[in-house]
């Protein structure tokens, strides 16, 4: 959809704010350009609609240059949303919305439908907030404006630079929250500018790390915590991230690795000498390749010792497991419905590959705590 | 006659000279008018010229500042040569003096448009043009109009001064009456001088409420 092939921007005395960026976006993605300040990542989305024309290298939308375009025509058909909204005083909500549309020349019944139809989606009364104007609406209002106002003419591509930074964290939460949402149901191809690193883990679908002028590295928000290609990387986005955000903490890293298990055939006086050695509460019974069966409870064990010749006999099948690829959150959330208060991790071919025990979630989080406590002060 | 106090001067001097007081304001207005309407078509297009080229501001801005300078008479006295005497040159001179109040807000009031605004429209693609009809000028508008305003009501009075080259006006009286000693006579152009510049302010005050943009007032 859009694609940057070695995309530079040098200022006339030398300066190079861009230093030869290259990646893809594909349609309907959000991608987050993070950076410290002067690390070019307002510009690299400035050049997109031109409004910072790049120096060398080549950005194309559908396949087609940027530069083929006549620069108004471009960004007509480009959404654009600024920290400091923009709006323009002397009209009301209504034409503020309408602008591009009216630049497009549509009918002017077809513009008032499209604008009364924009102001609910942003959650705004059009009977009460259509004929006002902006002076007369609070910050978080004047920006949802200004969204609506981007999305008018349905452009596929919308340009966001700092949307929410200027916002109270209320209102900020709200509105990163409204734009997921909305994100979902619209599906726009989204170039999302903050300094914001939170803010980027929550909107992103993947992030573009940048740092005097260069692109540092481009990866979902999970991967780019876990494998931080670079120093700098890993400093920008700090350690206590992942603690603070267990939706990002991948389970397997909470894990505990040493998960006792046994076959459906042993017999039930070895399962309570595993269960007495080890000091569990339940044993997990794996196939001879490792594939999860079921599972025995010590006090089932231990009450049916004399009725039975092998554990398969009182093993129960086990519904709560979790994929390697999962997150703490999941295991948080599906620790609390499991029966066993355990739950076994699996990879592809459901080999158990780990357990996560109510203990083990709870040792894990506290010390990630601490650490951070430490780091904190 | 130099015995009456100047209220009574001023009353027999009007009852002997209003017909000629009224084709004297008349010319005064006229003066006024087609030099404010030269002023204001030339300043309004040169403060906006200054915007787009920032290379000619200091010499727009400076030359027209320059030229308030000169006092007025001697502007008077520079443009005969070049208009010879009469309405003409009275008309260049007061339109020199009116040119830099409004060529400056003007300027100003465009360069005081928000940024970010600016921005929202270049970046939704509006033409400089639309950017400048649609945008900085009714933004602009209330700061150029308080420029006219100013520019008129010095106007009305520098507009006295064309009597010395004989472009008549309400000046004439000011003159006879410096030159013959009757304060009436020079009260019988000042009045009125006066009054004009309070109805020009009047005038332009309610017309720069009346054309601000709504969403503008507080």
């Amino acid at each position: 959809m859009l694609k940057f092939e070695n995309v530079s921007k040098v200022y006339e005395d030398g300066f190079k704010a861009v230093d030869s960026v290259s990646f893809d976006i594909p349609k309907g993605e959000l991608l987050v350009l993070i950076g410290p300040s002067g690390s070019g990542k307002s510009t690299t989305m400035k050049m997109i609609n031109r409004m910072e024309p790049h120096t060398s290298g080549k950005i194309s939308i559908n396949g087609k240059d940027n530069n083929s375009y006549v620069a108004s025509e471009l960004r007509r058909g480009i959404g654009y949303v600024i920290q400091q909204v923009g709006l323009f005083p002397h009209y009301t909500i209504e034409k503020n919305i309408a602008i591009v549309p009216q630049l497009n020349g549509w009918a002017p019944d077809k513009i008032k439908t499209r604008v009364h139809e924009l102001l609910e989606m942003v959650g705004l009364d059009p009977e009460i907030y259509a004929s006002r104007y902006p002076k007369e609406l609070s910050g978080g209002q004047q920006q949802r404006v200004g969204i609506a106002r981007a999305l008018a003419s349905d452009p596929e591509i919308i340009l966001m630079d700092e949307p929410f930074s200027a916002l109270d964290p209320l209102t900020r939460e709200q509105l990163q929250g409204e734009l997921i949402s909305l994100q979902k149901k619209l599906n726009k191809t989204i170039i999302f500018v903050t300094h914001d690193m939170d803010e980027a883990l929550k909107m992103g679908d993947r992030i573009a790390i940048m740092k005097d002028g260069k692109l540092l590295q481009l990866d979902t928000p999970e991967k780019l915590l876990h494998e931080p290609a670079h120093g700098f990387v890993e400093e920008f986005i700090g350690k206590h991230r992942i603690i603070q955000n267990p939706e990002l903490m991948p389970v397997i890293d909470i894990m505990s690795e040493s998960v006792v298990t046994t076959l459906p055939q042993s017999s039930p006086e070895k399962a309570i000498s595993l269960i007495r050695q080890r000091k569990i509460t339940d044993l997990i019974i794996v196939d001879e390749s490792k594939t999860l069966l079921g599972i025995v409870s010590a006090y089932d064990v231990i009450q049916k010792v004399n009725s039975i010749r092998s554990i398969a006999e009182i093993m129960q099948p086990i519904g709560h497991i979790l994929q390697d690829s999962a997150s703490a959150k999941d295991a948080i959330i599906m620790m609390d419905e499991s029966p066993f208060g355990l739950i076994p991790i699996v990879d592809e071919s459901k080999k158990v590959i780990g357990l996560v025990t109510r203990g083990s979630l709870l040792a894990a989080l506290s010390s990630q705590w601490t650490e951070a406590e430490v780091v904190a002060v | 006659m130099n015995n009456l106090s100047i209220w009574q001067q001023l009353v027999e001097q009007s009852q002997m000279r209003w017909k000629e007081v009224l084709e004297a304001t008349s010319v005064h207005i006229q003066l006024v008018f087609f030099s404010m309407l030269i002023a204001i078509i030339l300043g309004v297009t040169l403060g906006i010229l200054v915007t787009r080229v920032p290379q000619l501001t200091t010499l727009v801005l400076g030359g027209t500042g320059v030229m308030q300078t000169i006092p007025s008479l001697a502007l008077l006295g520079f443009m005969i040569p070049i208009f010879g005497i009469g309405v003409k040159t009275a008309i260049a001179a007061l339109f020199l003096y009116s040119l830099l109040p409004i060529a400056r807000n003007t300027y100003a009031g465009i360069k005081d448009v928000d940024p970010a605004t600016r921005e929202a429209a270049k970046g939704m693609g509006m033409t400089s043009m639309q950017i400048l009809f649609k945008v900085e000028l009714p933004l602009a508008i209330p700061v150029i109009m308080a420029g006219i305003r100013t520019a008129a009501v010095i106007n009305v009075g520098n507009a006295t001064l064309a009597a010395f080259i004989g472009a008549g006006g309400l000046g004439d009286f000011i003159f006879l009456g410096i030159t013959r000693g009757i304060d009436g006579l020079i009260l019988l152009g000042a009045v009125p001088a006066a009054l004009l510049a309070i109805i020009l302010e009047v005038f332009f005050g309610s017309l720069e409420r009346w054309t601000t943009p709504k969403g503008l007032k507080a």
